[in-house]
């Protein structure tokens, strides 16, 4: 037991080592270090910031929209479920006959996968505010998109930012296989083991997990900002 | 699975017919690979022994597995696949660790990949390569079957049009010309002295740009015009009996070429008894580069299975009936 731990905290330091000290790579080229590790991670928040932006334009509204009329729940659901099941390397490389390949082809890609979660969530989001605050608002005079914009929208944030949340995660980790389409990005640590080494691999899928762990507590943290104060109470005192 | 054993039953069936046939015809026992008798026997002693073939991930892997798979049915063996292995890293540690009992390997990436040895070392006759190779692989407790005649060599591609339009024939050509060019190629290639580094290290070009891109892109992107050049396979299906690209000649010789090898372990080897590598060697035989890229053709662009383009292999070539 102690010889297999062993050689895992070996593999880590050997990781680490990667990611902050430049090295010869086998295949003569430099590898590793933090300019490396610097300009990949870079270029993967941009690719993921640039999808996940395009996934919320396109589903947010139509999610929050058909979660106000109540209808289309099939469409929300189905085409929720349908786009996880899209594969994305399939996907750049049918997109490449339109775009060809590079930022624009990988952003559309992430973006097809952050959709389901945002879609799905608004929707049930919005179906899920207290009908009894959608009828006093609309007695009051509100207008729809009063109701929208001042009721439904501020109750449905923390079911709204769950499917964010996943949307982020999601692209942050399907990014890794942005290279492939000629997007530099982390993953090109974890695609090329022979010109990396394992220290390379690993420590791609290290600094991978951290990006994506650092992105949903940014977006928790922004989740918080938009929870309305009453519902922060209401969900603090739910526990006890 | 089972679509293959009956095939192997009718084919061992077919085999001894063949052999009682030949036997009746003139008495001929020349054993050992002797060009009169192409067809593999089946040898009813090794049907206790069972062999997993592994391969890569891309077609001309997956052809090749199943070529010797097939061939070791056709002589006996009880044999099952497990084709779709991904990288080289992965191939070896099933190897190793006793999943498979072997896979078809190439020499270039052997001597990089598994035993450290800078691209630019990797020597550039067959023969040297694959010496090389077996000595390292032997250093790791696994057995080596001598190459295939056809290798497959990176290259510098592009569509003839193209470079008739340019006047290129070789990649020297390129010089002056490279600054315009755009070069698209794998990942790794970006980072790689036998590749991109070695263009520009030993060539002295300097592209407008490189663009890593998945190899299952590597014609579509010179087809759509993104561009300009693009790293290919000699031994792809692409190439076969067309003119529509043309492969730039490496005269300074900085893209490696790997032959075939068939690695296997040594249990695996002992078990199996000399039919196994008599068999392995005498099934590649007529793998020239034609051949390899019509096989590859047929599965990458006619869209036909593996296991259908190496049965029709072993029959067209008379190992199979």
């Amino acid at each position: 037991m102690l010889v297999p731990l062993a050689s895992i905290l070996d593999s880590f330091s050997g990781a680490f080592d990667f990611i902050f000290h430049q090295q010869d790579s086998i295949t003569g080229a430099r590898i590793g270090g933090l300019g490396q590790v610097g300009d990949f991670a870079l270029t993967h928040l941009e690719v993921s910031a640039l999808a996940l932006a395009g996934a919320l334009v396109v589903a947010l509204p139509l999610g929050v929209v058909l979660g106000h009329r109540g209808r289309g729940e099939l469409l929300a659901v189905a085409a929720g479920n349908a786009g996880r099941a899209i594969p994305e390397l399939a996907l750049i490389a049918f997109m490449v006959a339109f775009v060809g390949v590079g930022l624009l082809n990988v952003t559309i890609a992430l973006l097809v996968l952050g959709i389901p979660p945002i879609l799905t969530n608004s929707f049930v989001g919005i179906r899920q505010v207290d009908r009894d605050a959608v009828e006093a608002a609309r007695g009051m005079g509100m207008s729809p998109a009063g109701v929208i914009l001042k009721v439904e929208l501020p109750l449905a944030v923390p079911t709204i930012m769950s499917g964010v949340r996943t949307a982020a995660i999601n692209i942050v980790a399907t990014a890794t296989i942005a290279p492939l389409a000629g997007v530099l990005t982390l993953g090109d640590f974890i695609i090329n083991e022979n010109v990396y080494g394992q220290d390379g691999v690993l420590a791609g899928a290290i600094l991978v997990a951290l990006l994506a762990l650092t992105v949903e507590l940014a977006l928790a943290g922004l989740q918080r900002l938009l929870t309305p104060r009453g519902l922060r109470l209401h969900r603090a005192a739910a526990p006890a | 699975m089972i679509k293959l054993r009956q095939r192997a039953v009718f084919a061992s069936i077919a085999a001894g017919v063949l052999a009682l046939g030949i036997a009746a015809c003139g008495g001929d026992s020349d054993e050992g690979g002797g060009s009169s008798s192409t067809a593999i026997q089946s040898n009813p002693d090794n049907g206790d022994v069972t062999l997993t073939i592994g391969s890569k991930n891309f077609d001309e892997q997956f052809i090749l597995g199943e070529i010797y798979a097939q061939a070791l049915e056709a002589a006996g063996y009880d044999v099952k696949t497990d084709l779709n292995l991904g990288s080289e890293q992965i191939a070896l540690k099933a190897l190793q660790g006793g999943d498979i009992s072997g896979y078809p390997e190439y020499t270039s990436t052997a001597l990089t990949s598994f035993f450290d040895t800078p691209p630019q070392d990797v020597p550039n006759d067959a023969q040297q390569a694959y010496e090389d190779s077996k000595k390292q692989f032997d250093d790791l407790g696994l057995q080596t079957f001598p190459p295939t005649p056809f290798s497959s060599a990176n290259a510098v591609g592009m569509l003839t049009s193209r470079a008739k339009e340019l006047g290129v024939k070789t990649i020297s050509d390129l010089q002056g010309k490279s600054q315009d060019l755009t070069l698209y190629g794998s990942p790794e290639c970006r980072q790689r002295i036998d590749c991109l580094l070695g263009l520009e290290k030993y060539y002295h070009l300097d592209f407008a740009k490189f663009v890593p891109v998945d190899i299952g892109l590597r014609y579509t992107v010179l087809d759509k015009g993104d561009a300009d050049l693009s790293i290919l396979f000699t031994s792809d299906g692409q190439l076969a009996n067309s003119n529509k690209y043309t492969l730039l000649e490496d005269d300074k010789q900085v893209l490696p070429a790997g032959n075939v090898l068939f690695v296997a372990s040594k249990d695996a080897v002992e078990e199996a008894g000399p039919d196994f590598g008599e068999t392995i060697e005498k099934v590649q035989e007529h793998l020239t580069l034609p051949v390899m890229q019509e096989l590859n053709a047929r599965v990458t662009l006619d869209k036909e299975e593996p296991a259908k383009a190496a049965e029709e292999y072993l029959k067209q070539f008379g190992y199979i009936d």
